[in-house]
């Protein structure tokens, strides 16, 4: 059995992986060392070709027809028995539900770290690693290194790019030995499948964010309007979703984290858990009928007025100046 | 009879923090604390299912001595007894320390058919401890459970994960994390924060729950905080004034011209 060391990857969500490899390959070239991806599952052969086509340098397989699907217990144990075998020095996992409970686990197991949903990842000059993540609701960036290894880190989505595709790519690919796989200590009854919006916000250039300034639902339609004439998309607070139940899914550092070219924020007070979530925002514009708010602290450009107002006037003057230029 | 115990972490309230501005430094050091608003949920939750079924409610909690005056809180909810598990030996423990000193208080603390927590905390929101904790103790775990039904010796819960709901099954005795839509935390009456006053507030430091010295603190943690920075935040705040909306609304729409985020 071969120790590896290096930087390991493995997230159950396949463009996840991606983007797992994306940074691992950058970490890698830091650190002069290797990268590895785990692929668990059943039949997965094709998906190890395609990790190394992606930038993955050696390709660990986990075949076993317990692990066609994603239970908790059965992939831990194997990438538990991984982690001892081969002895990575850097683990990112992706911080999906599933990835963080797996990453939180495997950390107690191997009685090691773990940092979760880090949005910084860097080496500083006495070659450790820097890991960077959110913390006190949106307040601060917490940087922490860690004291032993294996580091655990998990990655969420879209945060780091993933690598090209070359065809030409050359990889190791290699069945694992001598893993045993757990029985799952938890059953699951029903499965229902949740309704992903088709269009991502995350790659929106324009979001037009509506908060609860609006009464009600259908005035969403003076933004999407706006948003229409922008080529971009409308986001929302999360009192919207939760607890007026007009939307599901919502901005901000529970919800969607967004960087687009332009936010424009209707009637919105810019509440730190939001803000988390628009700061990479290139441009931000803060309509709002209140001057003391807080979102005018955060904005580039900001009109003090009734959005009921603003946003119709707005949606006309880039009309006319759209349809001039 | 049911016995449930509840992991109660007194974190910053977050929404109270200050900020040096000229250092960036988050000033935590004197910052207001509560009870983390998603073990509420937890504690609310037990209490329900006490209330159902009969039993008692135990609240845990790893924290500093003054952590005592918001386990009175979780006691005024409903809470039948409080732990708090207390050492300056503790400090700076991470999330591997954390969970092994709940883990060891536990354990003394005796048999359970749940431990419930909260899906994160709203200062660190790491979503460690819970996880770690259920596999330190090797029972079954269901994170971010937003209904729950306790029956005999069988507890199913529902989540939401990114791609699907799942309804999930295990045996007692097991570990769940509560997301905050579970239920809707009760705000205790002063009959109950009176009777609170009565309930007791077991307090053990180290040695009394056999908490290795080594494996706690600075020392028994793997990671290490390096600095806690306020995010940079530089925006332009020009403020855009016309007499009409219509006239604000033409110079905001070309200074966003100027600025090469629209049209193509
Ligand atoms: C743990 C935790 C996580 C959270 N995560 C998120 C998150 O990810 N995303 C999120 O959005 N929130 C989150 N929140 C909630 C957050 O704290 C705020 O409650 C929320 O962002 C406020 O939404 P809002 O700005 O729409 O509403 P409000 O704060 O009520 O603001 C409404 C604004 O609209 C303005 N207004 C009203 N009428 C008009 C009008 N006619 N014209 C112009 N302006 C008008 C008002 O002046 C006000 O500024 C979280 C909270 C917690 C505790």
């Amino acid at each position: 059995m071969s120790e590896d060391r290096g930087i390991w990857v493995y997230s159950e969500n396949k463009e996840l992986m991606l983007e797992l490899l994306g940074k691992g390959s950058e970490l890698a070239s830091k650190l002069n060392t290797r990268l590895t991806a785990a692929v668990l599952g059943h039949d997965v052969k094709e998906q190890a070709k395609e990790l190394v086509g992606y930038g993955a340098q050696k390709v660990v397989i986990v075949d076993n027809p317990q692990l066609r699907e994603f239970q908790v217990e059965p992939y831990l144990s194997a990438l538990t028995q991984l982690t001892q075998q081969h002895k990575p020095e850097l683990f990112l996992i992706g911080s999906t539900r599933r990835g963080k409970e797996l990453a939180a686990r495997l950390a107690a197991r191997l009685n090691v770290g773990c940092v979760p949903d880090c949005q910084e990842l860097n080496v500083d000059d006495q070659g450790r690693l820097l890991a960077g993540r959110i913390v006190y609701g949106g307040n601060a960036i917490v940087t922490q290194v860690f004291r032993i290894k294996p580091q655990i880190v998990t990655i969420p989505r879209r945060r780091f790019e993933k690598s090209e595709y070359k065809e030409t790519s050359k990889g190791e690919i290699i069945d694992a030995e001598n893993i045993q796989v757990e029985p799952s200590k938890t059953q699951v009854v029903a499965v229902k499948p949740i309704e992903v919006a088709e269009t991502k916000i995350e790659e929106a250039r324009v979001v037009v964010g509506g908060g609860r300034g609006l009464d009600k639902k259908e005035d969403f339609k003076i933004l999407d309007e706006l948003a229409q004439i922008l080529g971009g998309q409308v986001g929302y607070t999360r009192p919207l979703a939760e607890d007026r139940k007009w939307f599901t899914e919502w901005v901000g550092l529970s919800g969607h984290a967004i960087s687009p070219e332009l936010y424009i924020a209707c009637g919105i007070s810019g509440v730190i858990q939001h803000v988390a979530g628009i700061r990479d925002s290139k441009i931000i514009v803060a309509i709002n009928k209140d001057p003391e708010a807080p979102i005018v602290e955060m904005a580039d450009y900001i009109v003090i007025g009734d959005l009921y107002e603003i946003v119709p006037a707005l949606s006309v003057a880039l009309r006319k100046l759209l349809a001039s230029t | 009879m049911v016995r449930i115990f509840v992991c109660v972490k007194q974190a910053v309230d977050v929404s109270q923090l200050k900020v040096d501005s000229a250092t960036r430094r988050v000033i935590t050091l004197d910052a207001p604390k509560k009870i983390s608003d998603f073990d509420k949920n937890a504690l609310e939750e037990a209490i329900r299912v006490k209330e159902k079924l009969g039993g008692e409610v135990f609240s845990v909690t790893v924290g500093p001595e003054d952590a005592k005056t918001t386990l009175r809180e979780a006691l005024a909810m409903g809470a039948d007894k409080a732990f708090l598990i207390s050492d300056p030996i503790f400090e700076n423990s991470d999330t591997l320390a954390t969970s092994y000193i709940l883990a060891e208080a536990i354990k003394k603390i005796g048999p359970f058919d749940l431990i419930l927590c909260g899906e994160a905390s709203i200062d660190s929101f790491s979503a460690q401890v819970g996880p770690r904790l259920a596999d330190r103790l090797g029972i079954p775990l269901i994170t971010y459970a937003r209904k729950l039904d306790l029956e005999g010796d069988a507890v199913t819960a529902e989540r939401s994960l990114e791609d699907c709901s799942q309804t999930m099954r295990a045996k007692t005795p097991a570990l769940i994390t509560v997301t905050k839509e579970i239920n809707e935390p009760r705000i205790p009456s002063l009959m109950a924060i009176m009777k609170a006053s009565k309930k007791e507030i077991v307090l053990w430091k180290a040695a009394d729950a056999n908490i290795a010295s080594e494996k706690v603190g600075e020392s028994g943690s793997a990671v290490q905080v390096l600095d806690i920075l306020a995010p940079k935040m530089e925006r332009k705040k020009i403020v855009i004034k016309g007499e009409t909306p219509t006239e604000s609304a033409e110079k905001l729409a070309k200074a966003l011209v100027q600025e090469g985020v629209i049209g193509r």
